[in-house]
């Protein structure tokens, strides 16, 4: 069923909130990779508000769909939404990178309920999510397992070892994102690497491979629930997004792939995100 | 520039060990034409962007792809060129440990490694990106040189003088500014000689990196409380200065070895196989990061939570200091 207008109003409005908590957090934090976590929230928000099944209260139920962040770096954005579903006290946020807190740049399985694996060095994630896919084939466990990846993450080689063997093992239950907001740390992805046609490789490599904009509610949800079909292949949704979107002076600039804010740079940052939303509601 | 200097670098006591290494192989580059400078999506970070900035035919930004990165320049140096290569810590020791091991030093290739973001000086990041490994790792490949700059200065000397020799470097520096221990760049900065940087009788302190300003600083606290303190940079862990080694042990019969690395295989490590291969017996003890990842925050605290800055330092002593060493009469005998 798609999203109804009530759905998407809520998923927006949750997507504004947790856009003001990163800038709050790259504020307080002293720094952030901000612009990585201001794409990926859409996609974020609704899988943790619509579509993936958990229970905050019990972190390690078995059963649970399992998300994993493969470009940890977007632990700051990643981290405001388990706060506001309730994996842990949003206060401890206060401390984001600070010493001796739970949070680090890139979140900690070991530290961070509701993180599933330790990610941040780039390429490992979707080859975790494999296993997650075909462990729970073996199990003959429901639960889905989502994924998403960097598009400049998607250089590392070990991202195409694993959508070999995931096509191979004909991994329907995973599902797998590809934030594509065109640019990396040094400059835009097409500049210094060549990731181009990129959904024709992923089709080539034996996957179900959608294109949406990243930014669209009712066009993520439109695609999770075709992948929520796929009956033999694993899917991935190459999200058309934008590094650092709503605040326009990061929009699209690789330079705020990390930065930092004063409290008038935070301020205007929470104005640019309200005036965006007042526009789409 | 003094003489025989193939570099210089203004104010460079207020700047970081990068930015001095990417100033440095930037002027570099002219004497070098062989040099081909590669990164992954990391040429901001490392620094090693000023060299592209220059040279940007003699540049190659792979994108995200380290494995790829380090046999490229496995095969760049099988063609003749001289590879720079600069990446995070982690991702050469660790990701890339195959290629560095088999595609570069197995054939004794002529590449040279610069590692940013070693130890914890990336202690914000968290567990994924601390690497305090890298010398144990780097050190067990053979061929393979170590070297360890302790500021921003010696990483200038350690890339001028890894460019004269004839195989494969690992230069590892940290993340953000440390405090500059050497006042020169003409100190005369070999690779394989330890820097006496100050002469003592009751102890040594040994250090490489970030751990020599913390030797440096204890042992100005010693000295009020009236205990002298040598300190040495071991800047290169691969081949090691025995003969300074051994020369403390005789002379001090307290070592303390400093490093922001697991205490496990790093600096402390090749001064104990020397010490022990040696026979001498002394009092000896290793800082650095216990067997155990790290927690997050600054570095500076990191330091000081797990006992290797100058604090940390102060309280070893004095527990060694407690110790009876007998003197060996025999010494020159049992060498
Ligand atoms: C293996 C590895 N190499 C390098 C890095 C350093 N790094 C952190 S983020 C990043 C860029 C990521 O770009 P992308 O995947 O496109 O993420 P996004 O633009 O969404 O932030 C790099 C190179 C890393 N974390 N891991």
């Amino acid at each position: 069923m798609p999203l109804s207008k009530d759905e998407i109003k809520m998923l927006n409005s949750k997507a504004q909130e947790i856009r003001k908590k990163i800038v709050d957090i790259t504020f307080t934090a002293g720094g952030g990779h901000v612009g990585g976590s201001l794409s990926q929230t859409d996609v974020l928000v609704a899988l943790y508000y619509k579509y993936l099944k958990i229970d905050p209260s019990k972190p390690d139920w078995e059963d649970r769909d399992r998300f994993i962040l493969s470009k940890g770096h977007g632990g700051l954005g990643w981290a405001a939404i388990l706060g506001d579903k309730g994996y842990f006290d949003t206060s401890l946020l206060k401390n984001f990178n600070k010493t001796g807190s739970p949070f680090g740049m890139h979140l900690d399985s070991l530290k961070v309920p509701g993180c599933d694996a330790s990610t941040g060095s780039l390429g490992h994630g979707l080859a975790i999510a494999t296993g997650l896919a075909k462990g729970a084939k073996l199990k003959g466990k429901k639960w889905k397992t989502c994924v998403m990846v960097g598009d400049g993450e998607l250089c590392e080689g070990s991202n195409w070892e694993a959508a070999i063997i995931a096509a191979r093992n004909k991994l329907n239950n995973l599902i797998g994102f590809v934030d594509r907001n065109k640019n990396m740390i040094d400059g835009p992805t097409e500049e210094i690497s060549q990731l181009e046609p990129l959904a024709d490789k992923f089709v080539a490599f034996g996957w179900n491979v959608m294109s949406i904009d990243g930014h669209d509610m009712a066009k993520i949800g439109e695609a999770i629930e075709k992948a929520l079909k796929s009956r033999t292949k694993p899917t991935m949704i190459i999200c058309d997004t934008i590094k650092g979107k709503c605040v326009d002076f990061m929009e699209d600039d690789p330079t705020w792939h990390y930065g930092g804010l004063d409290s008038d740079k935070r301020d205007q940052a929470f104005e640019c995100i309200d005036k965006y939303y007042s526009k789409i509601k | 520039m003094a003489e025989g200097m193939t570099w210089t670098v203004a104010d460079g006591d207020q700047l970081t060990q990068a930015e001095i290494y990417g100033e440095v192989l930037s002027q570099l580059g002219d004497k070098y034409p062989e040099i081909i400078a590669l990164t992954a999506d990391l040429a901001g970070s490392t620094k090693i962007g000023r060299f592209g900035k220059k040279f940007p035919d003699r540049f190659i930004n792979v994108g995200i792809a380290e494995n790829t990165m380090f046999g490229m320049a496995a095969g760049l140096a099988m063609a003749g060129f001289t590879p720079v290569v600069s990446t995070f810590a982690v991702f050469t020791a660790l990701r890339s440990a195959e290629q560095v091991r088999t595609d570069i030093c197995y054939q004794n290739l002529n590449v040279k490694i610069i590692s940013s973001h070693a130890g914890l000086s990336f202690g914000q990041a968290g567990s994924t990106h601390h690497c305090t490994e890298d010398i144990a790792v780097m050190r067990s490949f053979a061929n393979m040189i170590v070297i360890v700059p302790a500021d921003g200065i010696e990483t200038g000397n350690a890339v001028a003088a890894a460019m004269e020799w004839p195989g494969p470097v690992y230069i590892r520096i940290g993340r953000g500014f440390e405090p500059t221990v050497h006042t020169t760049q003409d100190y005369g900065f070999e690779i394989g000689k330890a820097v006496t940087m100050r002469d003592g009788s009751d102890v040594t302190l040994i250090g490489c990196g970030v751990g020599v300003k913390h030797c440096m600083q204890a042992a100005d606290v010693l000295q009020q409380q009236g205990l002298s303190a040598r300190v040495i940079d071991m800047h290169t862990i691969k081949p090691i200065d025995k003969e300074a080694i051994l020369k403390a042990v005789m002379d001090t019969r307290r070592i303390i070895t400093v490093e922001d690395h697991n205490i496990y295989g790093g600096m402390g490590s090749a001064v104990a196989d020397v010490i022990v291969e040696a026979g001498k017996a002394c009092a000896f003890k290793k800082l650095g990061v216990p067997d155990a990842y790290s927690i997050v925050g600054y570095p500076e605290d990191l330091y000081h939570y797990y006992k290797f800055d100058a604090d940390g330092i102060v309280e070893t002593v004095s527990e060694l200091m407690k110790m009876e060493i007998e003197e060996d009469e025999d010494w020159e005998d049992e060498t």
